[in-house]
């Protein structure tokens, strides 16, 4: 099955205010999507329904053609925006964690990519600085071998320095056949590995396009393009 | 070898590019194979996909080929490879002479400047 996620008139409505309206995406497999919004505008619902963490009011989510349930979270790498692991584990015991839970976890690779960036497998991650936090949870979605990684603002709190090296994990780490939807507003960091970027704005797709058509159509950096379009 | 890109040109062209002046340049040699596409974006620090369009459009120029389940070779034919670099060299050339125009030097006095630091690397 060529297409990894299929989103039809989806729509989420929180009471009477709309979040998400009738969003229609299809992400074919072996792709890297930018997800690009201002903040506020509905990326990380949108991110939540597709993890089956939230409901839609109406729609449909399918992931590799089949509604959200445990089976497609087999299948989904997913690095919410707020860490959820207990911080007063050693790296170590988290990574048998999810080795235990996971079936598809590599744990040496996770100790491969860890050792790489220089973090101590030995620290609890209570001590450990913001940015080495981020960087635990990122190895740990990408020692996955998934079909859909989900990556909700993986740079927000690395220095630029480390946010080429987050990137250039993810380029290199994600599974032959899967695809990767990242969710940013660091698009000038971002744009140069993605294939195809969304521009979500109000809970509407406004734009879904390949990066490199846009830059030759519209001329400059998608950066530009995005602040072109939504100038305040 | 990681590539540093532009944001603002399509990503694979200035991939195309810099394969380009690498083999212009002699570091890919005449017949040399090329990694597989997914090793070549690894190093290189580019979309596997892009690497994989930038590939498509050398081949279209002639300067690299495919061997059937053997993968990807630089040509051999160095009249090829000569033509590119030759074009590329009256490229930069051209590029040099309008900006020296453009402060308004005169072709004598550009000579007398490239004779002068010409041998500077």
């Amino acid at each position: 099955m060529n297409t990894i996620l299929e989103l039809k008139n989806l729509n989420k409505s929180f009471g009477a205010k709309k979040v998400l309206e009738n969003i229609n995406l299809t992400i074919p497999r072996g792709k890297i999507v930018g997800l690009l919004g201002k903040n506020g505008t509905g990326k990380s619902t949108l991110i939540k329904l597709i993890n089956d963490l939230l409901t839609p009011t109406s729609g449909e989510v399918l992931i590799n053609g089949k509604s959200p349930s445990v089976e497609s979270k087999k299948i989904i790498a997913y690095l919410p925006e707020r860490t959820y692991l207990d911080k007063s584990m050693k790296v170590a015991q988290v990574i048998k964690y999810f080795a235990e839970f996971y079936d598809n976890f590599d744990s040496q690779k996770a100790y491969k990519l860890l050792e790489e960036l220089g973090l101590d497998v030995n620290q609890k991650l209570a001590k450990m600085s913001k940015g080495m936090q981020e960087k635990v949870q990122l190895v740990l979605v990408m020692s996955r071998k998934a079909d859909l990684y989900i990556l909700d603002e993986p740079l927000g709190g690395v220095d630029p320095a480390t946010r080429e090296y987050i990137l250039d994990t993810i380029l290199s780490n994600f599974n032959e056949g899967a695809s990767v939807i990242i969710s940013t507003h660091l698009i000038n960091d971002i744009e140069r590995i993605l294939d195809d970027v969304i521009f979500i704005n109000d809970g509407k797709i406004i734009l879904h396009s390949e990066c490199d058509k846009l830059r030759t159509e519209q001329g400059g950096s998608v950066d530009e393009i995005f602040r072109r379009m939504f100038r305040c | 070898m990681k590539f540093d890109f532009n944001n603002n040109i399509p990503i694979y062209i200035q991939i195309v590019e810099q394969i380009k002046t690498d083999i212009v340049a002699g570091k890919f040699k005449p017949g040399e194979r090329l990694p597989s596409v997914r090793d070549f974006a690894n190093e290189t620090k580019v979309n596997p996909n892009t690497m994989q369009k930038a590939l498509v459009e050398l081949e279209e120029s002639g300067l690299v080929f495919t061997e059937r389940t053997n993968g990807k070779f630089i040509t051999h034919d160095t009249s090829l490879i000569n033509f590119y670099k030759q074009k590329y060299a009256e490229e930069l050339t051209l590029t040099y002479l309008k900006r020296m125009y453009d402060i308004g030097y005169s072709l004598g006095e550009i000579s007398k400047q490239i004779e002068q630091l010409g041998g500077n690397k």
